[in-house]
């Protein structure tokens, strides 16, 4: 039960995470009809930005001020580049937010280079803040906890209480109609690309110093963050949180079972062969749970496009 | 997106010598290239350049004449690959009678039975939601091959011997020339067959669905069914290349099915151009050789590819065979001549430019990241001391000079480009500005 109630808790603190990430990117998508593949590399910008901020300033000062950055290197990725991509359609968008990730992992090798950086929580968090049995839970992960909530709230806030969020809903709906009304839709775009970039920047800031500042972190996160968007249903901010915390606690518990495929081999009444070498089915006796963890957001993906294109909850197909 | 050779004569022969002289010229060209570069290392990018040109072929029947962007392209190679790896295992063990050159065969049919799974749910739409599917499926075989050793060899992969199979006509295919001539058989059947396959009904509906699926289907033609044909028949030339790549390094991994390499085909088949037949050849050609020769001038050949590839998809969505083939009415026309001198004015700068910016990388790189004390550096056969004040300027002087001078007659080329292509034009004062438009 202490470990059930352990990895619910680290679960959760991966999914918002995730949700983090996937938020800004869905709103990027039903904006724009175009899945930034390059938004976990602003993530690792953010990252790599607030460590540098850091080893001057501190911590917090690099919480507030690299996202910012992260935010208006979006805005004018979004205004130089994809807008001049944009118009040759949606496919060769997809690829210039592709090789923009490449790019963006080469100049972060280039100046930070090869190794991880030594960025790491604040010390004023360095704490257990309580315990469950014997594992003790840090303050920083109640932390990352408090600030992705306040990020949800404050963006559900906007986006459904205010009048900028309802000129973005109708935005995303009939672009053409909210012009006609006088709002500049292209300013509303990249405001959209440098929000949402901004929020992957502070998932960047917070996450850095617990899953480690590396130029690999983007590539590790990044076709998660898809995953996520596209099983929640793709505009849809509750979907994104939705599916978020569904593969946080997916994988989470995942890696933390001692569930072995040979047992269900045993009940099967198979019987284990003496020699494991030169068994056929070798592979499916020593298979457990915790190798199979990081591909089941995978194989959920490809079983919901297949069955449910529009995702969980999203309103429309791809 | 027009192709190259355009059937536009009413009754011709099947066979004419103008649709085939390419294809002579290059087989020629093929059979020739090893008496000029005899070196092994030579041959050894040759042959990768001729596995690299199959596999971008087999990539754009999907991106450039399919309108489908997969970002798990390197599955079907890597699956036709391993196959082909335990059939020559099996080769070896058994003594099968299987010559070795027929082997590719059975990668490309294993590359199609996958493709023919996979197509089989992903091709119900194009565009973002087969990209998805294509990651998904790419990451999940990509995680199998950690998972099930007994197939995929684990981390170590899955090793073979090539020369251990049935002689053939006496050849064991011990020296790499020997499986250059293999290689070379293959990508010429197989580059053909894809170019007739672009020329059959099912592959000008390949077209049609990628610019139209909605009129396509009102036509009477399944789009689903169009392109699940397409895919499979680039699966079963993605499993070809596999195999050679079996036949040729005898060795495979994970790294084969990785989505690194998945990404790295579709930087190729773009970089050359999607929207011509030969445009993927000339981005494996020039990626093999940006790849082989750039990484062993410098560390950082993966910034240049990289910023050259979003340059590529910003300015030139047509890749390098797009940019050749804005010259052919040029050279139809007669007036390749005139773009002589403004091209000059403008490219010589330009690349002075660029090689000044990269040449200002370079330093601040060595700057950054050499060994302390370590200052000294070659750049472009000069030895200099990256610490000091005067390369630093004299890089940002030919960077920043170089690029103010191309962009200043950057109007003029632009200019001379248009005129070479109008017929007739007249002098430039006179020129109505609706012809400059046109382009």
């Amino acid at each position: 039960m202490d470990l059930f109630l352990v990895n619910l808790i680290d679960g959760l603190v991966y999914g918002l995470l995730l949700f983090m990430l996937s938020a800004g990117l869905t709103l990027i998508f039903s904006m724009m009809g175009v899945l930034n593949f390059a938004h976990a590399s602003f993530y690792m910008l953010g990252a790599y930005f607030a460590y540098q901020i850091s080893t001057y300033l501190g911590f917090w000062t690099g919480l507030l001020i690299a996202p910012l950055i992260v935010g208006v290197a979006g805005a004018g990725i979004e205004r130089y580049g994809l807008r001049r991509v944009h118009q040759f359609g949606h496919v060769p968008e997809l690829i210039f937010t592709f090789g923009l990730a490449l790019l963006i992992e080469e100049v972060v090798q280039f100046f930070w280079g090869k190794s991880q950086k030594a960025y790491d929580t604040p010390e004023i968090l360095q704490f257990a803040l309580f315990s469950i049995g014997n594992n003790s839970i840090a303050a920083y992960k109640v932390f990352m906890i408090f600030v992705s909530i306040a990020i949800f709230l404050a963006l559900l806030y906007v986006l459904t209480r205010t009048r900028v969020g309802m000129i973005i809903q109708a935005a995303l709906s009939y672009p053409k109609t909210v012009e006609a009304l006088g709002h500049n839709v292209p300013m509303v775009f990249m405001g959209v690309f440098g929000v949402g970039t901004a929020l992957a920047g502070v998932a960047g800031v917070i996450a850095g110093p617990v899953l480690g500042t590396f130029p690999g972190m983007a590539f590790v996160l990044g076709s998660i963050v898809f995953v996520t968007i596209v099983i929640g249903g793709l505009g849809s901010l509750w979907g994104a949180l939705l599916a978020s915390l569904l593969i946080g606690w997916m994988t989470t518990f995942a890696a933390a079972s001692s569930f072995q495929f040979a047992d269900i081999l045993l009940f099967l009444g198979m019987e284990r062969p003496a020699d494991m070498a030169a068994s056929k089915l070798r592979d499916l006796w020593t298979l457990t749970m915790p190798q199979i963890g990081p591909i089941l957001p995978y194989m959920l993906m490809v079983f919901i496009l297949v069955v449910r294109p529009h995702g969980l909850m999203g309103k429309r197909g791809l | 997106m027009n192709d190259t050779f355009q059937n536009t004569a009413a009754k011709r022969p099947l066979v004419s010598l103008r649709d085939a002289a390419p294809w002579l010229v290059a087989t020629g060209f093929l059979l020739v290239m090893p008496f000029i570069f005899t070196a092994n290392s030579t041959i050894t990018i040759m042959n990768q350049m001729a596995i690299t040109i199959i596999f971008a072929l087999a990539y754009n029947m999907l991106l450039g004449q399919g309108g489908m962007l997969s970002f798990g392209h390197a599955v079907y190679m890597g699956v036709g690959g391993f196959m082909c790896m335990h059939i020559l295992n099996m080769v070896e063990d058994y003594s099968l009678p299987l010559p070795l050159p027929l082997l590719p065969i059975f990668g490309g049919l294993f590359g199609m039975g996958l493709a023919t799974i996979v197509g089989a749910f992903s091709t119900r739409k194009a565009g973002t939601v087969f990209a998805m599917i294509s990651l998904g499926v790419g990451e999940l075989i990509a995680a199998c091959s950690i998972i099930i050793v007994a197939f995929f060899g684990g981390e170590e992969g899955i090793p073979g011997d090539r020369t251990y199979g049935l002689p053939f006509f006496g050849n064991e295919f011990l020296h790499p020339i020997d499986v250059y001539y293999l290689i070379v058989f293959w990508l010429i059947l197989s580059a053909l067959l894809m170019y007739l396959f672009s020329r059959t009904p099912v592959g000008r509906m390949a077209n049609a669905v990628r610019d139209n699926p909605e009129r396509a289907e009102f036509l009477g033609y399944s789009a689903r069914k169009v392109r699940f044909i397409s895919f499979t028949a680039s699966g079963f030339f993605a499993g070809v290349a596999g195999g050679l790549f079996a036949i040729n390094y005898e060795i495979l991994t994970e790294e084969n099915l990785s989505l690194i390499l998945s990404g790295q085909i579709l930087l190729i088949t773009f970089l050359g151009g999607v929207g011509f037949f030969f445009g993927p050849i000339i981005g494996a050609i020039v990626f093999t050789l940006l790849q082989t020769v750039l990484s062993l001038e410098t560390e950082l050949w993966q910034l240049y590819v990289g910023a050259l590839f979003v340059a590529t998809v910003m300015y030139f969505p047509g890749g390098l065979a797009g940019v050749l083939m804005m010259h052919y009415p040029s050279v139809k026309l007669g007036k390749v001549k005139s773009l002589v001198v403004p091209y000059l004015k403008t490219l010589v700068p330009a690349i002075i430019g660029l090689l000044g910016t990269a040449g200002f990388i370079e330093i601040m790189f060595h700057g950054r990241h050499a060994a302390v004390g370590d200052e000294q550096m070659t750049l472009f056969w000069i030895s200099l001391n990256s610490h000091s004040a005067l390369p630093i300027v004299v890089t940002l002087v030919l960077a920043v000079g170089g690029i103010w001078v191309a962009r200043r007659f950057a109007p003029e080329m632009a200019e001379a480009w248009h005129r070479s292509i109008t017929p007739n034009a007249p002098p430039p004062p006179a020129q109505p500005p609706s012809t400059r438009d046109a382009a």
